[in-house]
Order: structure tokens, then sequence, then C-alpha cells
């Protein structure tokens, strides 16, 4: 029983001490965390690659944030700390691709395949245009045409 | 017929490509620094910490640099194959113990054994971050001019130390 009412003290603290420590970081500066989460929200997390640094709880993420961090505190500029990551993490880290020779295919092939299929649709309707054959009546059809059209007359009046 | 073999052979390519892309792991992130110099760093050394270490010291020399942490189970299974390693002598074993607590550290070595020529203290991560590292365990091979030549992210194992950091040892140590 004793150890039940240990265990729930604990659980009931434990959320406390874990905001205590977040809040402490961001507390001390808060125009400096507002540039860190800023730049942090165009790099990746290398744990759950599809969260963003600011948003990702990975410890990994957390460190990386800690550099960040520190970086800009030694005056550095976000190009510095962007290109610092870069050259240890590889162009993955940065959330949004930048256009260069390996991400071609990425930025250009969805209009690559768009052009691809009005190209298609294009022929395929100038060939169906082809296809339909316009007859002239022939004199015999004409003279139908023209009684029937002559009988809806009477009809209608 | 070519009603048929056109959607066929789309439906293929869609089939190797998603083939492809499932037989990748995504996590292993190609390393920026392949070729590149080893981050530098002066850290203390696990065992005796009033000895600083740095990489400068293992100039001449090809040598692994293993990642890993007393908390990281996959380190933990990984650890039976570098004594292996160590044991045929075929290329040293520096460790960098991530995040760790000194004593924690020395007792998963005590316990399981020790691979490592000697281990480098990261307590708080920054070196790891210098080395790119995304997650533990992580192995860098660096040539004798302090050169990175290859990283494997994960455990080793004795097929890729066979078909491809033995032969590239062998090739750095001639």
């Amino acid at each position: 029983m004793r150890s039940c009412f240990l265990l729930l003290l604990m659980f009931a603290i434990f959320p406390l001490l874990a905001s205590a420590r977040e809040a402490q970081s961001s507390a001390a500066d808060p125009v400096l965390e507002e540039r860190v989460m800023n730049l942090s929200k165009e790099l990746r997390c290398l744990v759950c690659q599809n969260e963003t640094l600011a948003d990702s709880r990975a410890d990994l993420a957390e460190d990386l944030r800690g550099q960040i961090r520190e970086q800009m505190k030694a005056g550095k500029s976000n190009k510095e700390i962007v290109d610092y990551l870069t050259a240890r993490y590889g162009k993955f880290i940065l959330y949004n691709p930048p256009v260069d020779p390996t991400t071609y295919f990425l930025w250009f092939g969805p209009f690559i395949l768009l052009l691809a299929g009005l190209f298609l649709l294009f022929r395929y309707v100038k060939q169906r245009r082809k296809l339909i054959i316009e007859e002239p009546l022939s004199p015999d059809e004409r003279l139908r045409a023209e009684g029937l059209l002559k009988a809806q007359g009477k009809e209608t009046a | 017929m070519s009603r048929f073999v056109i959607p066929l052979i789309l439906f293929l390519a869609l089939v190797v490509f998603l083939a492809i892309g499932l037989g990748r792991d995504p996590h292993v992130v190609p390393s920026a620094l392949i070729n590149r110099p080893a981050p530098d760093f002066a850290l203390s050394e696990l065992r005796d910490p009033t000895k600083i270490v740095t990489p400068q010291q293992m100039r001449g020399k090809v040598w692994l640099l293993n990642v890993w942490g007393s908390w990281c189970p996959a380190c933990r299974e990984e650890h039976p194959y570098l004594l292996e390693i160590a044991r045929s002598g075929a290329v040293p074993i520096y460790g960098l113990s991530w995040k760790d607590k000194r004593e924690d550290a020395l007792a998963t070595l005590s316990e399981l054994g020790d691979p490592y020529v000697l281990n480098v203290s990261d307590f708080d991560g920054r070196v790891a971050i210098d080395y790119g590292i995304t997650g533990a365990p992580e192995t860098y091979l660096i040539d004798k001019n302090g050169i990175i030549r290859y990283k494997e992210v994960g455990q080793l194992n004795p097929e890729i130390m066979e078909k491809k950091i033995l032969p590239l040892v062998q090739e750095l140590n001639r």
C-alpha cells in the first residue's frame, strides 16, 4: 500500500519536474529562445524524421537545440549555424530541401509529370477528333429528316 | 496489345520503386563527413578522467571510433562482436562514451568485457553532434591522417566488417 502511494506521488511530481526543467531554459532569454525556435522549425529532427527540430522531444533534438542556442549566444548568424549543421548531418537536416542537382527530381518531377499528362491528354483528344467522321446526309436522309421536322412543327402548332 | 503492356510496365516500375523504398532504412542518413577530417575534440578518458585524449594521438593509425552508451540496448547487442574484433587484432577500437554516466559506462565494461583501447567521455553529447551522430551505436573508420573513410550507422556485424571495413582497413594500412 505504501509503495503504491509512493508510486502515485512520483507520478504526480514527475510532470512538475519535467516542466520545471523546460521552463528554465526558455525563461532565461525569451528573444534568444524565439530565435532558437524559429531556426529549429527549418531543421529536421534526425531521430523522428518527419518532425522539425522545434517539435521534437527526442534527446538528440534537445541537444541540437542546445547547440543552436549556444552558437547564437556566441553571436553566430543563422546561416553560420545552418552551415555548421549541414557540414555534419548533410542537407538532410534541412526541413525545406534546397534546390540542387540531388533534389531536382523532387522539385521538378511533379511539373514534368504534369506536362507529360497534358501532352498525353492533348494527343488523346486530337486522336479522338480524327475518329469523328463528319458524313453529310444523303438526299434520301435529308428528305426523311425534313419530313420529320415538318410533322413535329404541325404537332406543336 | 499496347493497351495492356504500357500500364503493366508502369505498374512494374512502381513495384520496383516501392520495393527499393521498403528495403532502405530511412534512419541511415548518408554522412556528410566521409573523406573529411575527423572533427577535433579534447575529452577526458573514461578510466582515468585526468587524462585528456585528442584524435591527434591516433595519427599514423587506422582506427575505429565506436559511439556507444550503457543506456543503449543495441550497443549491448553489438558488444560481443566488438570483443571479437578486438581479439582478432584487425583494427583497434576506440570508444566514445555518449551521454553516459562514468560509473554506468565502467560497470557495463566490467560486466560485458572491454573491447576498447580506450574510451573518451562525451557527457554532454557535444562531440557527438560534431561527428553528426544520430543514434547509437555508430562507428567511424578513420585513417592515418585523421580522415573519416567510412561510417556505419547501427551495429557492426561480420558481413559489414568483411565486405566493407576490413578491405578498407587493409587498403589504408598499405
